[in-house]
């Protein structure tokens, strides 16, 4: 096992590369002169020669990737112009708030798709599994913008049930269990968007690997000794038919930060997404960088991750 | 197959019915995917040729009537310049439909082209191809998306070009996930005798790739692209939400919806932002219906 994440972990860097050029190619591509986005009009020739110097920007493109990915490994991974502070600071500041968001929904998606699926395919063709499989794709194609907007329209400006945007009153000064109480009032409309977005696909994967599971000849086995339907179906189907469902969910994982972009948006979530749109705006180019390459390393930590698992439910699967 | 004569002897049951008359009558046999289908052609209908029977034109002022609730006159009411709501929703479905199409189209051509490269080759291509295939799927999606999209705004693309460079975007950029399922499928049939017929023939490779591998795989093209149609126009109506898309003048659902940034339109003209998000979530359930209909119908082995 060690050895397999070692060398998963191996495999890592060459995508990882593969991913900074990327990213580094694009904002190449932008076009314009980065130094005059980022100081004031007026700054003299001279301060922006010297900037240019100090970014090395009259070098080649090959060495200016250079300079840049040995100051990611560093740790330094340049300053946002908008926020005129460390770009590694102001994702921290914000990560954590996406962070708390998706994993709510991760937590409650995972709490309503098993047991739908479950059912779902228990009584596979009944009314239940009809109407569910028709909610779930009304998940798939409903825009999240769309939906929050709706909510927002019904529920924090008509009635008044929830607050329209933000994580905390303005002005909050809240802590404790005041403050959770808080957060979660104002966390419950983006939570629906966001689970209701994810409930689908993790459902209709629950449905069909159950639907799997369950034709299987060790399930008639257990029902030919007797076994309650009950005991059958949550104890020895079950156990199985996760297997893939716990894949599907480390595949979520690098989501929990990244997934809810415009739903943060919508909400005006203090998380990445507001952020990462206010850098588009801002061409805060750094930032953009620095959170595109957060985001693309966690994707590929949360497939190994993914990965891992994988072998730890299901002994029938050996890594090499 | 000639068509049965009717004073010919009685073998309508023993008709041989090709796979794709029996995918059809599978898929008619699926009430939800009939469903799906025919509000699709409602509404691909409804924006190609309801612009033509309007009374109002997509640019055309009303000042006179502005801001004006759903009447007679206007089903859908009329925005802050007195243009006709309804005309501009089915205009905007021409844009965000056909980019949807075209995107798809893109990603399906170079999917399956390396997916077909990668797969027939093996080896040292295909290491190379699914790694790069492996960098484009560890990215996350939208937050590419935005950042090419961004980049793209700075060139200062007119308006009327932009869809042509979100139609780009998307389509480069959702090839992976279709290139390694052909990929799979290509590696499979590579193997069967058929191949080895087209080998022993003498066949380049150009024509057992187009002519024999890539047609054994259409189905699951049909069926993937099919439902790509649907993603594709939600990441468009997203991007275009973001104003980073379709920008107006050009309608797109997406930026119609974009009205809501004025607080006083959201909350008191819900006709303004209301259609259009509806008309992305119906196209988009059609095509889904649809979607899985066609996997249920074509692709048995497919069927989650």
């Amino acid at each position: 096992m060690r050895q397999y994440i070692t060398r998963r972990l191996l495999e890592m860097i060459p995508v990882l590369l593969g991913i900074s050029i990327m990213i580094f190619v694009i904002f190449q591509l932008a076009p314009g002169d980065p130094v005059s986005a980022i100081v004031d009009p007026k700054t003299s020739a001279a301060t922006k020669a010297k900037l240019r110097e100090q970014l090395h920007l009259n070098e080649p493109i090959i060495v200016q990737y250079k300079y840049w990915i040995m100051d990611i490994l560093k740790g330094n991974w340049g300053e946002s112009f908008y926020y005129k502070q460390p770009v590694t600071k102001v994702i921290n500041s914000f990560l954590w708030n996406s962070f708390y968001l998706s994993l709510a929904s991760f937590i409650l998606s995972a709490l309503l798709s098993i047991p739908i699926g479950v059912l779902s395919a228990t009584k596979q063709y009944s009314k239940f599994d009809y109407v569910f499989t028709v909610i779930a794709l009304i998940g798939i194609s409903m825009p999240s913008f769309f939906f929050g907007l709706l909510l927002i329209k019904w529920f924090a400006v008509d009635i008044k049930l929830f607050p329209v945007s933000g994580m905390t009153n303005p002005g909050s000064t809240a802590t404790g269990f005041a403050l959770f109480k808080e957060v979660m009032h104002h966390m419950a409309l983006p939570l629906v968007v966001l689970t209701f977005g994810s409930l689908a696909g993790l459902m209709r994967y629950t449905r069909s690997s159950m639907l799997e599971v369950i034709r299987q000849d060790y399930i008639r086995t257990a029902r030919a000794k007797g076994l309650k339907e009950k005991v059958v179906i949550y104890k020895h189907a079950l156990r199985n038919a996760l297997i893939p469902v716990v894949t599907i969910f480390g595949m979520s994982l690098p989501g929990l930060f990244s997934g809810a972009i415009i739903t943060e948006q919508i909400f005006n979530w203090p998380g990445i997404g507001p952020i990462e749109l206010q850098a588009v705006n801002t061409r805060d180019y750094y930032l953009l960088m620095g959170i595109n390459m957060l985001l693309a390393f966690l994707t590929l930590l949360g497939n190994l991750i993914a990965d891992v698992t994988y072998a730890i439910v299901d002994p029938r699967i050996r890594l090499k | 197959m000639q068509p049965v004569q009717a004073k010919n002897v009685k073998i309508e049951e023993e008709k041989i019915l090709g796979p794709w008359q029996l995918a059809w009558i599978r898929l008619k046999r699926n009430k939800l995917a009939m469903v799906g289908l025919y509000t699709l052609i409602f509404m691909v209908f409804v924006s190609v040729f309801g612009p033509m029977i309007s009374p109002y034109k997509m640019e055309t002022l009303d000042l006179s009537n502005i801001s004006s609730p759903p009447s007679l006159t206007h089903p859908l009411g009329t925005d802050e310049v007195g243009r006709d709501v309804l005309t501009r929703v089915m205009y905007a479905g021409r844009i965000s439909l056909s980019v949807g199409v075209v995107a798809v189209i893109i990603s399906v051509v170079i999917g399956s082209i390396v997916g077909a490269i990668s797969g027939y080759y093996g080896g040292i291509v295909d290491a190379i191809i699914m790694r790069i295939v492996d960098i484009f799927m560890c990215f996350p999606f939208l937050p590419l998306l935005i950042m090419i999209a961004a980049v793209m705004s700075d060139y200062k693309v007119h308006p009327d070009y932009r869809i042509y460079v979100v139609m780009f975007i998307i389509g480069i950029l959702s090839w992976p996930g279709l290139s390694r399922l052909i990929r799979g499928q290509i590696l499979a049939l590579r193997e069967q005798e058929f191949i080895q017929a087209a080998e022993a023939l003498g066949l380049r490779d150009r024509r057992k790739i187009i002519r024999h591998l890539l047609p054994n795989t259409l189905s699951s093209i049909i069926v993937s692209a099919t439902l790509e149609v649907a993603g594709a126009i939600l990441t468009e109506s997203s991007l275009s939400y973001l104003g980073l898309g379709v920008t107006p003048p050009t309608p797109s659902w997406g930026n119609m919806v974009n009205v809501v940034t004025d607080a006083y339109v959201f909350q008191f003209h819900p006709w303004r932002w209301v259609p259009p998000g509806l008309c992305i979530f119906i196209t988009v359930m059609a095509i889904n219906l649809l979607g899985d209909g066609l996997r249920d119908a074509l692709d048995p082995k497919l069927k989650h």
